[in-house]
């Protein structure tokens, strides 16, 4: 439903940038990284990740890191799961090379005054980025230290004014089979779909992340927008989203769908939860020293101190 | 025949072992003690190992599998003579896959194993799998084989449950995209289908000449 609103917080048709000047910035800044290719080719020499990489202004937001050192790019940009890509770690880095992520739209729909399709662009203008350094705890039982840039998905939701029925997101990746051919089987019921309740949507550490180690996404990481919700495990991090919801009900998600008893739609890292088949309590830290001992999983990933709240009352082993 | 001795089978045997120097060399180089080429097992080496030792236990199960079904085709019994040392080939690579499991996952903890091995029916089955190939292992010498006679035989029928433990132990670590253990499922189930198939075939003879001796005037 879409509903007129006087707010200055609302998008008005002169804060969208005119079609031909949005592509000409476009093209301005794929000059750039032709060269920023080339030079990057040189550097990395003739691995698959070298790839052309916009650097982003940003600020440092040092509060909200953690300080544990983050993983090597290569580690973090060739080792992850996005089944859109295949099901391998590495196929993500090998199979989204050639990714479209421009033009791009994303559709906000559901229970808010403000609705329609937004150009990326306009999704991101008034926002300026931060870097956070986060943790990334896989439900697979494997760990990462990740520096996003991003924004703060509550930022980007306000501007929708989601009404008083919004109590859930919904978030959806591309459907394209074409450019993703993982999507070509049925591994996984596609597109893909995420959700969160709206108050773990508004918590200041939920991140709408558009960039990595100070550049763009890498195709094969979700660019050219995604979802990092530090607290919980990976797969609650959509990749590639085009379109966000506002919901009254929690909506179905993949991987709740696919094996509920194994996925829950919370989702929060939880060391005394196991997995039905493997153990929760510990994970394996990709690249410490590459035989070094699991470490020992922490509750909510590290963040109980924020988040813990969010869920007093509720019984964690119901509501995995 | 020493062509076969000399030759073919230390070639064979060579050959066997080149997952196990390939994953040793990527070993050295992730803890940086050498660097051997460009071998390199990706950002969570110890997983690699598990999975790479894993899936070569299974492979050489499925091999060793293989010989009595090729022998029966080619009307060749060169095959049999391989067919012990591909049976082993596959304990030493479950023998692997357990200690990088216990030794390089779990740090060693045998307490973690206890829990894993109680808990997690996947590694249940898995583990029985891997002692029940240890009396075959022991049992694979020519002087076993004499002394135990046709018990021999029987005892190494636990193989073809050994292969279903492995498969099943693969299938059910899987966490969505069953396509690989679901090949090693339809390979199984020929290997072991040729043989449910044979056996009908030579009790229907047996019968059959049954039949005829006794109906004999």
């Amino acid at each position: 439903m879409r509903k007129r609103s006087t707010d200055s917080a609302k998008i008005v048709p002169s804060d969208i940038t005119p079609y031909d000047r949005y592509m000409s910035r476009r093209a301005l800044l794929a000059g750039g990284l032709t060269v920023a290719a080339v030079q990057s080719i040189g550097g990395f020499g003739r691995t698959a990740f070298a790839q052309p990489a916009g650097a982003l202004t940003y600020v440092r937001n040092a509060a909200l890191s953690v300080s544990d050192t983050p993983n090597s790019y290569r580690d973090v940009s060739t080792y992850n799961n996005y089944y859109e890509f295949g099901t391998d770690k590495s196929d993500p880095s090998e199979n989204a090379q050639k990714f479209r992520t421009q033009p791009w739209n994303v559709t906000i729909g559901g229970e808010a005054e403000v609705t329609g399709t937004f150009s990326l662009e306009d999704i991101l203008k008034p926002h300026p980025l931060e870097e956070r350094v986060y943790r990334l705890r896989c439900v697979e039982a494997w760990s990462m230290v990740v520096p996003w840039i991003g924004f703060p998905l509550g930022d980007l939701l306000k501007r929708f004014k989601p009404t008083s029925k919004a109590k859930f997101v919904e978030f959806k990746t591309l459907y394209d089979p074409k450019q993703m051919p993982g999507q070509r089987t049925a591994v996984l019921e596609w597109p893909y779909v995420e959700g969160l309740r709206m108050d773990e949507a508004m918590h200041p550490l939920t991140l709408m992340a558009v960039g990595l180690y100070g550049k763009v996404l890498p195709n094969q990481n979700g660019a050219p927008l995604r979802l990092i919700v530090p607290w919980k495990y990976g797969f609650k991090g959509i990749k590639a989203i085009v379109s966000i919801k506002f919901t009254e009900r929690a909506p179905r998600t993949t991987w709740a769908g696919a094996a509920s008893n194994e996925y829950g739609f919370f989702a929060n890292v939880n060391p005394a939860v196991d997995h039905p088949r493997w153990s929760q309590a510990s994970e394996r830290h990709i690249g410490s020293s590459a035989f070094g001992p699991r470490r020992p999983t922490l509750p909510f990933n590290g963040y109980a101190e924020q988040v813990a709240s969010l869920y007093s009352g509720m019984d964690l082993r119901k509501y995995f | 025949m020493w062509q076969i001795r000399w030759v073919l089978k230390p070639l064979v045997f060579l050959a066997c072992l080149i997952p196990a120097l390939h994953l040793t060399a990527g070993a050295l180089n992730a803890t940086g003690v050498a660097h051997i080429g460009d071998i390199s097992l990706g950002a969570d080496p110890v997983k690699l190992m598990l999975h790479t030792c894993g899936r070569w236990t299974l492979n050489f199960v499925m091999i060793t599998l293989c010989m009595t079904p090729l022998r029966d085709l080619t009307h060749w019994t060169i095959w049999l003579r391989f067919r012990r040392m591909f049976g082993l080939f596959a304990f030493f690579y479950v023998l692997l896959h357990f200690s990088v499991y216990l030794l390089l996952d779990q740090s060693g903890k045998l307490g973690a194993l206890w829990q894993d091995i109680v808990k997690r029916p996947y590694i249940t089955i898995g583990m029985l799998g891997l002692l029940l190939l240890i009396p075959l292992a022991v049992t694979s010498t020519n002087k076993a084989q004499r002394r135990l006679g046709r018990r021999w035989v029987r005892l190494h029928r636990l193989v073809y449950l050994i292969a279903i433990l492995g498969v099943w132990h693969f299938w059910w670590q899987v966490k969505k995209d069953i396509r690989e253990p679901l090949l090693y499922v339809c390979g199984l189930t020929l290997l072991l289908g040729y043989r449910l198939w044979k056996n009908r075939q030579t009790l229907a003879r047996v019968s059959v000449a049954r039949l005829a001796g006794t109906g004999a005037p």
